[in-house]
């Protein structure tokens, strides 16, 4: 079955290939069930595989399809890597992104045939380039998947171009993405030319033939991308604006799978960063900074989509401080976890931007408990999961990161515990404002409010179910030992570690697990007493506006980055206008004067040419004369000296 | 006679007929001028081919005949040239009643 995995990434290229060539042909109907069908079919292939790969002694296959790039030495075989972190990937991705692709039937009715088979054409493609992504059985096939997930999210981003705003977040996110993959192509170069391969094999076996100082720049430059990618300080700002795409898009992209791409890299690559303990110390640093920076502006948004990409951002946070800490499996296991709940809520929030037609702003929204009953209960699920609420997925895979951390140090521990107490906070302030007390939109609104078809609540009650149950993965020693299966699944790949809790005292474990949920559960009741029945309406003011405007990052960035490109542009204008096309037109009105010179010569007195031709000739007479006969003619070569007579 | 007298009275002609197609501007007299200086060239071409006859004719024969033979060639080319030259002049004539050849600057345009 292994051997068949190509199967995975054609499935969805071949769906992009038939929806994006025969978008003006295909039906509506056909160009959704081809969309979804083909990510079914790869979901069904996945977990074939799964049950392979699921066996006790698999043992990891590279499935090499051809060779893809031969140069010199330097051999690069297009492979798929199958092993346990893989097909634990493949199944988030085409599971999740089924989901997504059902729900996008509904939600993007409404657009035209040809539109709509462009968007699952887009989709389609970006699934494939994910698949790619995580098969990639050496970096540069991860690194086509990279930009491809790029490329789409640009697409998907810019979907509705005609919007210039729009237009200018996925220009924005595009660009962002570069300046990480730069990053990341250095650091392939710098593989090659320290390894002189990139397949994982070998790359790994010979990690640790090389000094830590080179090891540390390949991983910060590895992490450069990641930050780019998984929108981590200092890169991360184009994922907020990256919401002005489709809502599953939001879920499927901007939540689910594409940002956790970086996560993925660093946790395939996690034989790299042990070798390097500073960059495991940056990259904890800034998922904890970021997790804590992207929390706090969550706490004043009001657009029901930027509260959930702040809330995104902050989770990937928490992730790379997984990843720093050397807690693999918990990074990924918050993946997981992240993938289901985070793209439930997502989907919740299309679903009552559909009910609300079109309307994102929270202040406008209120007790829509009673309109969208399914929506408002998987909504719940999603924001107790993402809380931390025990027994919810997202309690315990925060849980095992949180206890990576405080083993590594205790001041990681506080932090995070303080962002998860903001973040139940924020989500409860959410869907207490969304979903309680009463409706404060127009009248017309409250009118055209409507539950949103089974083709939308179907995945919605299918994540939220995952959301709830998907936690008993990975059960830390503590509650119940040797009952963490996603350790065990994983642990060929991201290597044993220790886990956390067989390094802590049993007493110490459980409270760190009453602290968390001590701090989950007082931001969740706190959030609901507060917003439930008077939500914040008002612009806020004095450290809230500070918050409310994103910390000025933006602006910063734009005083900072963008204007001083923006006048070196202008310098360059002038530069080109004025200086080089100073001397190319000046090149060109010299010839044109010098030529109208030169036209006087030609009178048209036949006499003149002749005087001209006979003084040519006797020029050339003269200088044969004082040259003594190595002038023009042993310059021209032609001419013999003198014929010898006979 | 020694060759440079030759050359000198070539050389005369030759300039002479530089000088008149320079200086006149009545189309014959240019062209008798040309034909001048054509034969200039063929006179030097004799005096040589003579020269190098009485020098080496001992040892080769027909030595110097080359030059003779060229003499014909620019000959031939000659005559057909006046004949061709006459035949625009009669032409020019009767164009513009005039063989001045400074009424023909139309060259320019």
């Amino acid at each position: 079955m292994t051997q068949l995995v190509w199967l995975v990434p054609a499935l969805p290229l071949a769906g992009f290939l038939l929806n994006g060539l025969f978008r003006n042909q295909l039906s509506k109907s056909l160009t959704g069930m081809i969309g979804s069908g083909v990510v079914l079919g790869a979901f069904v292939v996945s977990l074939l595989i799964f049950g392979e790969v699921r066996h006790e002694g698999f043992q990891p296959a590279v499935v090499k399809l051809f060779d893809f790039i031969t140069v010199g030495k330097l051999s690069i075989p297009f492979a798929f890597q199958v092993d346990q972190l893989s097909v634990l990937f493949l199944l988030i991705i085409t599971g999740v992104g089924f989901l997504i692709h059902l729900y996008s039937t509904a939600y993007m009715h409404d657009e035209n045939g040809p539109q709509f088979a462009r968007y699952f054409s887009y989709l389609n493609l970006f699934v494939f380039s994910m698949l790619l992504l995580v098969l990639g059985a050496n970096f540069i096939i991860l690194f086509i998947g990279w930009e491809g997930v790029g490329l789409c999210s640009y697409l998907l981003i810019g979907y509705w171009f005609q919007n210039i705003d729009y237009g200018n977040a996925a220009k924005k996110a595009f660009i962002m993405n570069r300046i990480g993959d730069l990053g990341f192509l250095i650091a392939i170069f710098f593989m090659i030319s320290k390894f002189g391969s990139v397949s994982f094999d070998e790359v790994f076996g010979k990690a640790s033939t090389v000094s830590t100082g080179v090891m540390t720049a390949i991983t910060l430059l590895l992490f450069l991308g990641a930050t780019g990618k998984s929108a981590q300080i200092p890169l991360y700002t184009w994922l907020p604006d990256a919401m002005a795409g489709p809502t599953p898009v939001s879920a499927l992209i901007h939540a689910a799978t594409m940002v956790t791409a970086g996560i993925y890299m660093i946790a395939r690559s996690h034989v790299l960063f042990d070798l390097a303990p500073v960059t495991q110390t940056v990259v904890a640093v800034i998922g904890l900074a970021t997790a804590l920076l992207a929390a706090s502006i969550a706490l004043k948004q009001n657009d029901i989509k930027k509260v959930l990409a702040y809330s995104t951002v902050s989770q990937l946070g928490y992730m790379f401080l997984g990843l720093g800490v050397g807690a693999y499996t918990g990074a990924v296991f918050h993946v997981m976890t992240h993938a289901f709940f985070k793209a439930l809520l997502f989907l919740g929030a299309g679903s009552v931007i559909h009910a609300m037609g079109g309307e994102q702003d929270i202040r406008k929204m209120g007790g829509l408990r009673k309109a969208l009953p399914a929506t408002s209960i998987t909504f719940l699920l999603g924001c107790i999961a993402i809380a931390g609420i025990p027994p919810f997925s997202g309690f315990f895979s925060k849980d095992e990161i949180l206890s990576a951390a405080y083993i590594k140090n205790p001041i990681y521990y506080v932090v995070g515990v303080f962002t998860a107490l903001l973040t139940a906070f924020y989500m409860f302030r959410l869907y207490a404002t969304t979903f309680m007390g009463g409706f404060r939109g127009t009248p017309e609104q409250q009118h055209h409010l409507h539950e949103s078809p089974a083709a939308m609540t179907i995945p919605l009650w299918v994540l939220a179910i995952l959301a709830v149950v998907g936690g008993f993965l990975g059960i830390p020693a503590v509650i119940a030992p040797n009952a963490h299966w996603l350790a065990k699944f994983l642990g060929p790949v991201v290597g044993n570690e220790t886990g956390p809790e067989t390094e802590l005292a049993y007493g110490a474990a459980w409270e760190l697990i009453g602290v968390s949920v001590l701090m989950a559960l007082i931001g969740t009741f706190w959030a609901v007493g507060r917003f439930s029945k008077k939500p914040e309406l008002g612009e806020p003011a004095g450290f809230g506006k500070v918050l409310a405007n994103k910390w000025y990052v933006d602006e910063f960035y734009h005083a900072v980055i963008v204007r001083p490109l923006d006048l070196l542009a202008q310098f360059l204008v002038f530069f080109d206008k004025n200086i080089v096309d100073g001397i190319v037109n000046g090149v060109g009105r010299l010839v044109q004067y010098g030529s109208r010179q030169l036209r006087l010569l030609q009178s048209g007195q036949v006499g003149g040419y002749v005087l001209l031709m006979v003084l040519g000739i006797l020029i050339l007479f003269l200088v044969e004369l004082f040259t003594g006969g190595h002038g023009v003619s042993a310059a021209a070569g032609a001419v013999p000296k003198m014929a010898t007579p006979h | 006679m020694p060759i440079n007298y030759y050359i000198f009275l070539s050389v005369a002609l030759f300039c002479i007929g530089v000088a008149g197609v320079l200086t006149r501007r009545n189309a014959i007299i240019i062209f008798m001028c040309i034909e001048l200086m054509l034969n200039a060239v063929n006179l030097l071409l004799v005096a040589f081919s003579k020269m190098h006859y009485h020098a080496l004719s001992a040892t080769t024969p027909n030595a110097g005949i080359d030059g003779q033979l060229f003499v014909f060639f620019i000959m031939v080319v000659a005559a057909a040239e006046v004949s061709v030259g006459l035949a625009i002049i009669v032409m020019m004539y009767r164009n513009t009643h005039s063989i001045d050849v400074n009424f023909l600057n139309r060259l320019k345009h």
